[in-house]
């Protein structure tokens, strides 16, 4: 047999667009080519009108091609020729959709002139021109280049969310999942924040604030100017400052208790809306070969353990040595970032040791000798500088490798590539911690179904988080990963119906059954006496 | 070192050679022909519908044989000599085992008719049958027409299939309605609607009379029995039920009949030599069941037992409550317990049958008319727990217990609606009227 067919890439051409799909991509590519003019400084009569006009023939284009290839067929799983279709299946069109996003995203994180970005109080030009006319209705403020991505961010998540719930419209949780992750974006990413801008005046400043987006995924959160304006904005303010801590210590971990980390990766996070609805149709390239495990569970945990430095170095920065002008001061800072790493850490170990598999153990003894030595280091020396780096190069470089790159170029940009979730799983820190929760401290998993598995890999196929579900389900095995965003896939392509997400009792969580529902009970004593 | 040879690497062999290596370090080989690495025969149909590549269809990587130690060697055993203990190879290699375990599996079912070796004529059963299916209806261009004959899991498999594809498909069923030897009444007709909403199209008792050959000898159109009508197809594919697949048998001294004969160790009548899943024929049935059950669960079941037994711990083959799922294009199957259709279905055995008003969901309930005690229970379109059922088995309890705790068993995924107070609103109307 020839080697195409052993890959799939099969002789099928009954899997092209259909005529209306074809004219609906039309529109929406023509709305698109506006923006393209725009950036070309073509200079539009009505800006407000003509930018209507391209949103809308985005959204038109995208419902009425979501209409088109599912309201034909019946309710249910259509998978139908994934693998044989180019921009899903890492063919042409998916490298070179890979290619424009990452594209868009290097300018718009380093180039932002050539989008229209102008000097302060300059007018703005080109595509962030175009955008002017809805920024000035929601906050009273000209676009800025981040303005220009906010609306297509949202105008993404909404347009194809629609689609992913007609899609999935034989899936009630999906549905209303998918419901919660388009309010979250357009209320509390777009809409909220800029509301919030037109509150601002020469006297009062709140900052930009996605009040879902917590830290350490809003890694700038407690960096000097943001603090000071939430500071120096009165009760508002510091109740903002608050909540930004209480958040973190308090809704997340309770939350994440009892519902798994699925609350935020899967239900409220902005870059989790993008991936489960524009990255739908990429989720099935996520790699799911034990090696780009072992990497993801070194990558991420690297990239939380940067972040808690450079922002303990920020954060030390700027407060006081002075104890009776302020409370909080770098030496009391300090204490209080290692007491807590030393009680997480000391936790886990003594009523968790059992659970954690030896890499983790290594990891996290590493790492935790790795701080505290730094943490030593600065006590004893001369005090110049935390950590050996200057917090300023620290935040710089968190900023440009983790808060662009990674977050952006790559992790959006590769979708088409890696699949939609390549951020969250090897770079996002908030999944991280929220993930160390899930796995040590959740009501949450994924159970199966006795011995109803056929191994099929459905499952694991359609994984955006790239974890090998057919590993745990064909084994009757509960699934505790701190990677799993809970966002149902598995359960909802599980062609026997093996996989279901629960939150219960912490007793009976993991449950590694050596053999399956099936065979005489004798035989399952005798193997799990073992 | 004692040597396992173990023919055949689908679900049965690949479980029995794991849990020995589990509970072992004897030196294991599994023999295959048909593909280097163990795949999910069940997943095949979603390599063709592009839902999977077949790469994804393995459950296990391929480094991982050889890290656990379990040889594997591509070849077709053409005789087994077992008074020597040999396996001969049709390329004439040979290879020495000190147990053997046939686990050969199954293969599809040709009753005869002619012109079913015509090319464009296949079953759906291995990866070469796949491979084949790519090349003969890659698409609605190629094949303008498929027939597929006979109403089982793997037919409306392989019409789903096809139907993926826009190929137009022609379903002859034999029966009067689909499925309906094991399938009850109600359930078996709303299957019947389902694949006609599809735009399959079901030709219930309709039997295939023969297949014609154009003059390459490729199928050109199919005449039907019961009217004479000449069907003009492409591709004709036969899904009339599978049988054992061991005629390179027929020279050794293993007993056979449909299968190999084995006794509840799963032993053949010579020492040292065992099989296992769909190939094994049971000299006794066990319970209700058929005595060759050519079913995933059952074949992983035997494997698990063998390995008990291979490795010391003599245990016999006892497989507890019947239990098997489906997906008949959009509606999920499951069954626990025992439901028959009309055919052999028990006197003693009653139904309670409730169906919703959208047409895809339903379930049946059989119970004992005079005791009252829950038999089984089939489920389309709502998803139950296993463990519950099988708990409820064990326990013997009756089906009004069932009916009231049935949103214990429920297994659906959060949020969706449930359905227990109609089915119980349903079950007490039925018996006031009854």
């Amino acid at each position: 047999m020839s080697n195409k067919l052993n890959y799939s890439m099969s002789l099928a051409n009954s899997y092209g667009l259909s005529k209306s799909q074809k004219i609906a991509s039309a529109i929406g590519i023509l709305g698109l080519f506006i923006f393209l003019l725009a950036i070309f400084n073509i200079q539009f009569p009505d800006r407000g009108i003509v930018l209507t006009v391209a949103l809308l023939l985005i959204a038109i284009g995208t419902v009425w091609f979501a209409n088109n290839a599912y309201l034909n067929t019946t309710e249910g799983i259509k998978n139908d020729g994934v693998w044989f279709k180019s921009i899903s299946s890492r063919g042409l069109i998916g490298w070179l959709t890979g290619l424009v996003l990452t594209g868009f995203y290097i300018v718009l994180y380093f180039f932002p002139e050539l989008l229209g970005l102008t000097e302060k109080g300059e007018a703005n030009t080109g595509l962030i021109a175009l955008f002017d006319p809805l920024s000035r209705i929601l906050s009273g403020n000209p676009a800025s280049q981040w303005f220009v991505y906010g609306t297509l961010y949202t105008l993404a998540i909404l347009a194809f969310g629609y689609k992913f719930i007609l899609k999935y419209r034989h899936n009630r949780y999906e549905k209303i999942r998918t419901g919660s992750v388009m309010f979250f974006q357009l209320a509390f990413a777009f809409l909220i924040p800029e509301f919030m801008a037109r509150l601002n005046s020469d006297s009062f400043s709140l900052p930009y604030y996605d009040l879902k987006n917590i830290w350490p995924l809003n890694y700038y959160n407690f960096e000097q100017y943001r603090v000071n304006s939430m500071i120096s904005a009165g009760d508002i303010g510091t109740g903002l400052l608050i909540f930004g801590i209480v958040s973190i210590f308090v809704i997340t971990p309770i939350l994440t208790y009892k519902y798994g980390k699925r609350w935020y990766c899967s239900w409220v996070c902005g870059c989790g809306a993008l991936a489960e609805t524009a990255g739908d149709s990429f989720r099935q390239l996520s790699d799911k070969s034990q090696f780009a495990w072992k990497v993801e569970r070194w990558v991420i945990h690297s990239v939380l353990v940067f972040v808690v430095l450079m922002t303990t170095a920020v954060v030390h920065s700027y407060l006081g040595v002075d104890s009776t002008k302020y409370w909080l001061t770098k030496g009391t800072f300090l204490i209080l970032v290692a007491s807590l790493l030393t009680i997480v850490f000391v936790g886990a170990f003594v009523f968790k040791r059992k659970e954690l598999a030896k890499d983790a153990k290594y990891g996290a003894i590493g790492y935790f000798v790795i701080i505290i030595a730094l943490f030593a280091l600065y006590y004893f020396s001369s005090k110049s500088n935390l950590f050996l780096f200057k917090p300023e190069t620290l935040r710089k470089t968190y900023g440009f490798l983790i808060g662009s790159i990674f977050s952006g170029v790559i992790g959006t940009g590769f979708y088409p590539i890696f699949g939609s979730r390549v951020w969250c799983r090897f770079g996002c820190p908030m999944a991280a911690i929220l993930g160390f929760q899930q796995r040590l401290f959740s009501k949450f998993r994924i159970t199966t179904n006795g011995g109803q598995c056929i191994s099929c890999g459905n499952c694991s196929t359609y994984c955006e988080m790239g974890i090998d579900v057919r590993a745990y389900a064909q084994k009757g095995e509960n699934i505790v990963r701190s990677s799993c965003v809970g966002c149902g896939i598995c359960s909802a392509v599980c062609p026997r119906g093996v996989l279901k997400l629960e939150n219960d009792n912490m007793d009976g969580r993991i449950n590694p059954n050596e053999i399956l529902l099936g065979n005489d009970v004798n035989l399952m004593d005798l193997i799990n006496q073992k | 070192m004692e040597h396992v040879v173990i023919i055949g690497n689908g679900i049965s062999g690949v479980t029995l050679a794991r849990h020995i290596r589990k509970l072992s370090d004897k030196k294991i080989t599994i023999i295959s022909a048909e593909t280097d690495y163990f795949f999910s025969r069940t997943a095949l149909m979603y390599v063709y519908m592009g839902h999977l590549k077949f790469e994804h269809t393995q459950p296990y990587e391929n480094w991982f044989w050889e890290k656990n130690k379990i040889n594997l060697k591509k070849g077709y055993v053409n005789t087994i000599d077992t008074d020597t203990k040999t396996l001969h190879f049709t390329k004439g290699d040979t290879i020495t085992y000190d147990k053997l375990v046939i686990a050969t599996g199954s293969k599809p079912n040709k009753f005869g008719w002619p012109g079913q070796d015509l090319k464009g004529v296949q079953g759906l059963y291995s990866k070469q049958n796949l491979d084949n299916l790519e090349v003969v209806a890659p698409n609605n261009q190629v094949c303008k027409r498929a027939v597929i004959v006979g109403g089982g899991l793997i037919g409306i498999e392989l019409a789903e299939m096809l139907n993926s594809r826009n190929i137009p498909v022609t379903f002859l069923v034999r029966e009067s309605s689909f499925w309906n030897g094991v399938l009850p009444e109600g359930e078996s007709e709303m299957i019947n609607r389902h694949i006609k909403n599809h735009h399959i199209d079901l030709r219930l008792s309709t039997n295939l009379k023969e297949i014609i050959s154009d003059e390459n000898g490729k199928v050109k159109s199919i005449i039907i029995e019961e009217t004479g009508e000449e069907l003009p197809c492409d591709f004709v594919g036969l899904t009339a039920g599978v049988s054992p697949n061991i005629s390179f048998l027929e020279d050794s001294k293993i007993k056979t009949n449909k299968g190999v004969l084995v006794n509840r160790y799963l032993e053949t009548n010579v020492k040292d030599v065992y099989a296992i899943g769909d190939c094994a024929e049971q000299k006794e049935a066990i319970g209700n069941r058929r005595p060759v059950e050519a079913v995933w669960y059952t074949g992983r079941m035997m494997g698990e037992v063998l390995a008990q037994t291979m490795c010391g711990n003599s245990m016999q083959y006892n497989p507890g409550h019947w239990f098997n799922s489906a997906k008949f294009l959009d509606i999920e199957y499951q069954t626990y317990g025992w439901v028959f259709g009309s055919k052999g279905r028990p006197d003693y055995e009653t139904h309670f049958h409730w169906k919703h008003n959208d047409d895809t969901k339903c379930i049946t309930i059989a119970y004992h008319k005079d005791t009252k005690e829950f038999l089984g229970i089939n489920t389309f379109g709502i998803r139950m727990r296993h463990e519950t059922f099988d708990n409820w088995l064990t326990e013997k309890r009756d089906v009004d217990y069932v009916i009231n705790h049935l949103a214990e068993a429920n297994f659906d995924p959060e949020f969706y609606k449930h359905f227990e107070k109609d089915i119980k609103l349903a079950y007490n109307n039925q018996l006031q009227t009854a």
